[in-house]
């Protein structure tokens, strides 16, 4: 940890954390990490957030590093949050929104980031329409890269602050039961959080219309239902999952209004579960079709939570990340 | 021990001690096999119009170094197959490479486009073995039907490549567990076999004869036996890599791996063991490797933008022998059938046996020559195999075209 002489105050640098790093250079899923290096995000993280309720908001932590973030996917909100998290540790920070077409024309992914690479960045953050290209990155490139979601396959950060706000309000992951209920078969969000709760210790209810349930998940979930009201019953958590209307090609529901009418979370849906059951939501939010307005803005709601929560749990990676590659060798 | 008299690219004579009489001789190798030609008839040699992944020399190149003394090559090149000016170069281009036979095969419709049938006879005329629309599926019902009648009557099958494009989508993997654990959108083994069970009907129907290209799917195999039971002509391919490799493979040690895409894609281990059982038991016809050569820009990208396919000429006989042979399931007269005598007889071209008489396309292997794939040697223009690095039992030592060497294994 550096202590530069700088016109903040030396005396709110980051706290003392146990010198404990991640195994990987690169944050790619959470496939790959284990239950110590999730808490260890997670205990980093309390660090993090405790920094956002300064005035001066900011740590030398990542000072002179160089973070280019690379969003093939148009996003506002986790990009957002990667921009602040990297300013907050004094990181430079450059954010890159391009598009990705269908059609393959012009210059590959890998000839992008090279041609980024020569000037140099210390780390990638990137998002991206297609599942393992930050795979192919980390196999191919020389940078640490920051998986801000693949394609269908997974989004560690989300899954990470999911886990983070779960914690701040029931004190633990393990042995709570978590419903996941929506869009299934497309959501990374949805891979990311049922391997992270899986290795935490959760039970891990997913629901959807049948034609949006991937083959195989009964390998992976704890129960894998089409009836939201046998996926509520006692949940500790109840997340909804977008549905995604960009990703959808054909015939996996009827209407939107079908859809709200089967899967949306309303007040009466949500009365079975747990007394203190949170309702979580990735966003953004479709009001009125996976989860109704009363819901997303009562009392069990910690959606907007989620969100600040983001910042401390990119500013735990990026700093564990950074940490790594400065020769804290685990 | 028996000698062979080849004489103006025919074997004369096959005896004991044969007088040599000035004749160029050959030596084979102790313990070598000497089989007739093995025919591969399903390959993409690329030309023209994509001559940046492979041409026909670099192919015949490729496949005799494999011991293919044949290949039969798919019409998906730029401009498509379909008409018999195209037929003509490839055959000019065989001739000036001068190593294996080419047969080509022509598209079934105009463009592989699946609305106007191609002229057919032509194209039967100019040189063409079958018909396809390869890389597509002969898109409808009524198509596929007319397509083997008039196919039939000018004596020649359709070969089909099965998929129902609905039910593929825009799927890039097996739809199994593990295309949803990595995210990739699946292709139920259902979409094949939907399309066998189609044409093993249509073939009924007209008593013409249909050909399954790469099948991979249990569900496939399951229709093409009932159809064979019920006297259908119908015969299948199965390519190595769906006999060795299964859909865990993409889970492995390099994630998202582009040498593991092809379509059809790997299947489940069910799916594998179904096709090495077909093999076993008969009702698999033909072991083809459905070559597919891509310049290695074009598969170092993101897994759903590569295209589909890897190279197999080159891979074939050691994965048959090491896979098949030594492991016990099939015996070396089988394996010989499935690669030279079945493909011969399916698209009724010459070889497939060392009668007298017989063309002398021959292929001596070794069976016990220890093979490392280099994907870096394969002498394709393309490197796009999963098999780098793999060692196996079983290698060409020289490979016989007309009685020429085209093909001497210099290790041996």
């Amino acid at each position: 940890m550096n202590t530069a002489a700088t016109d903040h105050n030396p005396a709110q640098d980051v706290p003392d954390i146990a010198p404990v790093t991640l195994r990987s250079r690169h944050l790619l899923g959470i496939d790959g990490l284990d239950a110590g290096e999730i808490s260890l995000i997670l205990d980093t993280a309390e660090a993090m957030k405790e920094i956002g309720t300064r005035s001066v908001k900011k740590v030398p932590t990542l000072r002179g590093r160089t973070v280019v973030n690379l969003f093939f996917e148009p996003s506002t909100r986790t990009r957002t949050s990667f921009e602040i998290a990297e300013k907050r540790l004094s990181a430079d920070t450059l954010s890159i929104a391009t598009s990705t077409s269908s059609v393959t024309k012009g210059e590959t992914l890998l000839d992008t980031v090279r041609n980024l690479e020569a000037m140099a960045p210390d780390m990638i953050v990137m998002r991206h329409a297609s599942s393992g290209a930050p795979h192919l990155l980390a196999r191919m490139c020389r940078s640490a890269i920051v998986n801000a979601g693949d394609g269908m396959h997974e989004h560690p950060t989300q899954a990470l602050l999911d886990a983070f706000t779960i914690r701040a309000h029931k004190g633990r992951l393990s042995g709570l039961k978590v419903a996941i209920i929506g869009d299934l078969l497309h959501s990374r969000v949805l891979r990311s959080n049922l391997l992270l709760l899986k290795t935490m210790g959760a039970e891990v209810w997913t629901c959807g219309p049948a034609t949006l349930i991937p083959v195989g998940l009964d390998r992976l979930a704890a129960r894998v239902t089409t009836s939201v009201d046998e996926a509520v019953d006692g949940a500790d958590v109840v997340m909804m999952l977008r549905i995604q209307q960009e990703r959808m090609h054909g015939h996996f529901f009827p209407s939107v209004r079908e859809y709200f009418s089967l899967f949306g979370l309303t007040v009466e849906r949500l009365r079975h579960a747990a007394s203190d059951a949170i309702v979580m939501h990735p966003g953004p939010m479709n009001r009125g079709v996976e989860i109704d307005s009363e819901v997303a803005d009562g009392p069990g709601s910690v959606i907007l939570e989620q969100v600040s929560n983001g910042v401390a749990v990119r500013m735990a990676v990026l700093y564990l990340l950074a940490g790594r590659e400065a020769g804290g060798e685990g | 021990m028996f000698d062979l008299l080849i004489e103006d690219g025919a074997i004369r004579r096959i005896g004991k001690d044969l007088p040599v009489d000035g004749a160029e001789v050959f030596e084979v190798p102790r313990g070598a096999i000497v089989a007739p030609g093995l025919i591969d008839i399903h390959v993409h040699l690329r030309e023209p119009g994509q001559e940046h992944k492979e041409t026909v020399a670099t192919g015949t190149a490729s496949a005799v170094a494999g011991g293919f003394t044949a290949v039969a090559c798919m019409p998906n090149t730029e401009p498509v197959n379909d008409h018999a000016g195209i037929t003509q170069f490839i055959l000019k281009r065989a001739q000036e490479a001068g190593l294996a036979r080419v047969y080509p095969i022509g598209a079934v419709s105009l463009g592989s486009r699946g609305e106007q049938l191609a002229e057919l006879g032509e194209q039967k005329n100019a040189g063409c073995i079958a018909f396809t629309d390869d890389g597509r599926p002969v898109i409808t019902a009524l198509l596929m039907r007319r397509a083997l009648e008039y196919a039939g009557m000018l004596g020649v099958p359709v070969i089909d490549h099965c998929e129902d494009p609905s039910l593929k989508g825009d799927g890039v993997a097996h739809e199994g567990f593990h295309a949803s654990a990595l995210g990739l959108r699946g292709i139920p083994g259902v979409a094949e076999s939907l399309m066998v069970e189609r044409d093993v009907s249509l073939a009924e129907l007209t008593g013409a004869h249909v050909h399954i290209a790469h099948m991979s799917a249990r569900q496939s195999l399951r229709a093409v036996r009932a159809g064979k039971e019920r006297g259908v002509r119908v015969t299948c391919e199965v390519a190595p890599h769906h006999f060795t490799l299964a859909d865990e493979a993409l889970d492995g040690p390099v994630k998202y791996d582009t040498n593991l895409k092809m379509n059809p894609p790997l299947r489940e281990a069910a799916d594998r063991d179904a096709m090495l059982e077909g093999i076993a038991d008969g009702s698999v016809d033909v072991i083809a490797t459905d070559h597919a050569p891509h310049h290695a820009d074009e598969k170092l990208v993101e897994f759903d933008r590569a295209p589909f396919g890897i190279v197999g000429l080159e891979t074939a006989v050691p994965l048959v022998f090491d896979r098949l042979i030594h492991t016990g399931r099939i015996g070396i007269s089988r394996a010989i059938a499935l690669l030279s005598a079945n493909p011969a007889g399916a698209m009724h071209v010459p070889g497939g046996s060392l009668a007298e008489g017989s063309i002398a396309d021959i292929t001596v292997i070794a069976p016990d020559m220890k093979v490392t794939i280099r994907a870096s040697k394969l002498r394709s223009r393309s490197k796009n195999t999963p098999f780098d690095g793999w060692e196996l039992r079983g290698g060409i030592v020289a490979t016989l075209v007309g009685g020429r060497v085209v093909y001497r294994n210099a290790e041996v």
